[in-house]
């Protein structure tokens, strides 16, 4: 699926630089669930947003699926996102003035998908993680746990190969974490994606099939011991 | 999802939209008010001089007087100023004479009317004479042979004539008047002893139809009453310009084919220059004037308030607009500034720039439409508030007590003749027209466009991975 080869991404600072990326190899298999850890800084999320096609590297490439996105237009690498890749933050980032079904729809409009059918996938996705009572509740009217439910239903609703989850538990209480976790697990395992979470607590980390960890902006991954789920096939959409 | 977005983001910043909104209605408000208001005192300044040079005039053309003439003028009374001087008329001789002299312009030939008239993008041409009928009565006092003032022993009366080309009555003096009694001129009546008298001369002197008025010695017969809109200052007896050429004078000498003004309507206001340029070839010792001339011999009141609308007026509802489309989008830019993360997540679920860009400028547009709308009402507002309180201004057309103008005369009857100014009162209305409208409606979504143009930018730039990482 993702093939990295001598990722480096600097940043200017000032007069000085930053290396966030120092030549990062990487593989990532179909529906594998690889989890990133490290300290604050070291480019875990900087890596995410080069997976995401958010940043291009100032080296290496970055293949998906045999097409190079780091050599891609801005407008092709827009469509990508727009099909492929499904993200989700530490911040939730809902639109705060549109209710949950309403965000959930942002996602398919680049996909030229008429309202109706809109409104009946944001609906179905809202259902599947849990919401299905919240569907015009603004963002301020729903819990931590819950807006991130509705990120991970607007995330999924398109289908996409890919799931990027930045921090997806940092803002949410430990009881909140686990629900939010078991729901991506599930999720995981019926749609056979290739996700990719970025997290600095090992509990989350350790539900993953591999374990990636950042040191100053160098990557080293290990298996994980004690995930005995796999994904299924990924179902063909209706 | 367009619209949805659109109106819950505007209902979000209510408070900055309203304020951009009325920041614009201010701008566009003003801009209609001074416009209508423009339009108002154009209209009086037109009604005024259409009063003079009647309905349909779009130029005059006129003939410098020539240099020197003015001393041999003094309308007429050249001979009896001498006879009074060296004692050739005896002292107690009652005097009583009437003369009908061309005392403001120079003159031109008959056919020049006919050679205007003939002239490309000409619509028609006509005409006239403008005199002046003065009547000296009196005693000859006892003064010593060549010196002394004659002007204590004489009264002076004069009234302005206008000779009318009956024939083509659409054009000149007499173009803009409703007859009130009687009936005004046919083209039969070119050799008649006809004449129209002005309706507030003939209230002055009690005078009607069927009435006869002395003119240049000639008696004629009033057939009809004139009124000319508010705002003229009319001649006071209309005769036919045969007629007039016939007993009229200039310095002494006959007025036979002659005219001293020729009146000019174009083919339409596009054509004015190249009809100035025409005549000017065709006659050119001629002055040439058009309605722009003409306004600005018109001072008073009318002419301050004309140049307060057109000067700080437009100035002032320029810089107010320029101020609200500045405010309008340093707000918007300000607002996209919020809403980066919102728009960087935005382009990470795959929404392209342009959609981002669109939403920013339906949003400002928006805004600008509203604006509009509360500026068309303000500037109705502003407009009936000027029509309501209906203003009086006053316009002055001649000199005022200066010196006598060229062609009058000097010595002792010049001394009794003056060229008096005429003030006239014009009420000021404010009429607001569609293309006033319509140039509030584009200038409410240019507006909007504007403060879109510089938001949608901003929104364009923002690279997805640095609106991400911005933290709010």
């Amino acid at each position: 699926m993702y093939k990295l080869s001598g990722v480096v991404k600097n940043y200017k600072k000032g007069r000085g630089t930053v290396h966030a990326l120092q030549g990062v190899d990487l593989v990532i298999d179909d529906a594998e669930w690889l989890a990133i850890q490290g300290p604050t800084g070291h480019g875990k999320s900087t890596l995410l947003q080069i997976l995401g096609g958010l940043d291009r590297p100032s080296a290496g490439t970055v293949d998906l699926d045999g097409v190079n996105l780091s050599r891609m237009r801005e407008s092709r690498l827009t469509k990508v996102r727009a099909r492929s890749i499904g993200f989700i933050f530490q911040t939730f980032n809902l639109i705060p003035t549109l209710n949950a079904a309403e965000n959930v729809e942002v996602a398919l409009v680049p996909l030229r998908v008429s309202g109706s059918a809109r409104r009946a996938r944001a609906e179905q996705a809202l259902l599947s993680v849990g919401l299905g009572d919240r569907l015009r509740h603004l963002p301020s009217e729903l819990s931590g746990g819950q807006q991130q439910r509705v990120a991970i239903a607007r995330a999924l609703v398109k289908e996409p190969s890919v799931l990027l989850a930045d921090e997806p538990t940092g803002n949410l209480d430990e009881g909140t974490r686990d629900e939010i976790i078991d729901l991506l697990e599930n999720l995981w395992v019926e749609r056979g994606l290739t996700m990719v979470l970025v997290t600095h607590d090992s509990t989350v980390a350790s539900r993953a099939q591999r374990l990636g960890q950042m040191n100053d902006g160098r990557l080293t991954v290990t298996p994980v011991s004690g995930q005995a789920r796999q994904p299924g096939p990924r179902p063909t959409l209706g | 999802m367009f619209f949805t977005y659109l109106r819950r983001e505007l209902r979000r910043r209510l408070r900055q939209a309203t304020f951009t909104a009325l920041g614009l209605a201010v701008g566009i408000g003003l801009v209609i008010t001074v416009t209508a208001a423009s339009d108002g005192v154009k209209n009086g300044q037109a009604a005024v001089l259409h009063s003079l040079y009647g309905v349909g005039t779009d130029i005059t053309v006129t003939q410098p007087p020539v240099a020197g003439a003015s001393r041999a003028t003094t309308f007429g009374f050249r001979q009896q100023i001498q006879a009074f001087r060296h004692g050739q008329i005896a002292a107690g001789t009652k005097i009583n004479i009437n003369n009908l002299v061309n005392t403001q312009y120079g003159t031109l030939k008959s056919s020049s009317v006919a050679a205007v008239a003939g002239l490309h993008d000409v619509r028609s041409a006509a005409g006239g004479l403008t005199l002046n009928d003065v009547t000296v009565t009196g005693t000859v006092p006892a003064v010593k042979s060549g010196s002394g003032s004659l002007a204590s022993s004489f009264t002076t009366n004069s009234f302005t004539v206008e000779g009318v080309d009956v024939s083509n009555t659409s054009l000149g003096a007499l173009s803009a008047a409703t007859m009130t009694a009687g009936t005004g001129f046919t083209p039969g009546e070119a050799k008649a002893d006809d004449a129209v008298i002005d309706s507030n001369y003939a209230q002055q002197n009690k005078l009607k139809a069927g009435n006869t008025v002395a003119v240049g010695g000639t008696s004629f017969k009033v057939i009809g009453i004139a009124r000319v809109p508010q705002g003229g200052s009319p001649p006071d007896v209309y005769i036919p310009l045969t007629r007039a050429q016939a007993i009229g004078k200039t310095s002494g000498a006959s007025l036979s084919s002659k005219v001293n003004t020729i009146y000019v309507s174009a083919a339409s206001a596009t054509t004015i220059p190249a009809v100035q340029t025409e005549i000017a070839r065709a006659l050119p010792k001629s002055t040439i004037t058009d309605q722009d001339n003409l306004a600005s011999q018109v001072s008073g009141s009318l002419a301050s308030a004309s140049s307060l609308a057109n000067n700080l007026g437009k100035w002032l509802s320029v810089a107010v607009l320029i101020a609200a489309f500045l405010l309008a989008s340093l707000l918007t830019m300000a607002a996209v500034a919020r809403r980066v993360r919102e728009f960087g997540t935005l382009k990470a679920l795959g929404w392209p720039s342009w959609r981002i860009i669109r939403q920013v400028m339906g949003e400002s547009i928006t805004i600008g439409i509203i604006g509009g709308a509360a500026g068309v009402a303000l500037g109705y507002g502003g407009a009936a508030l000027i029509g309501k309180l209906a203003p009086k201004l006053s316009a002055t057309v001649g000199t005022s007590g200066a010196a006598p103008a060229a062609g009058t005369g000097g010595g002792v009857l010049g001394s009794l003749l003056r060229n008096t100014p005429h003030t006239v009162s014009v009420t000021l209305t404010a009429p607001v027209t569609i293309s006033v409208i319509v140039l509030a409606v584009l200038l409410a979504i240019a507006g909007g466009l504007i403060a879109g143009i510089f938001g949608g930018w901003r929104a364009a730039r923002l690279r997805p991975a640095a609106a991400l990482a911005k933290v709010e």
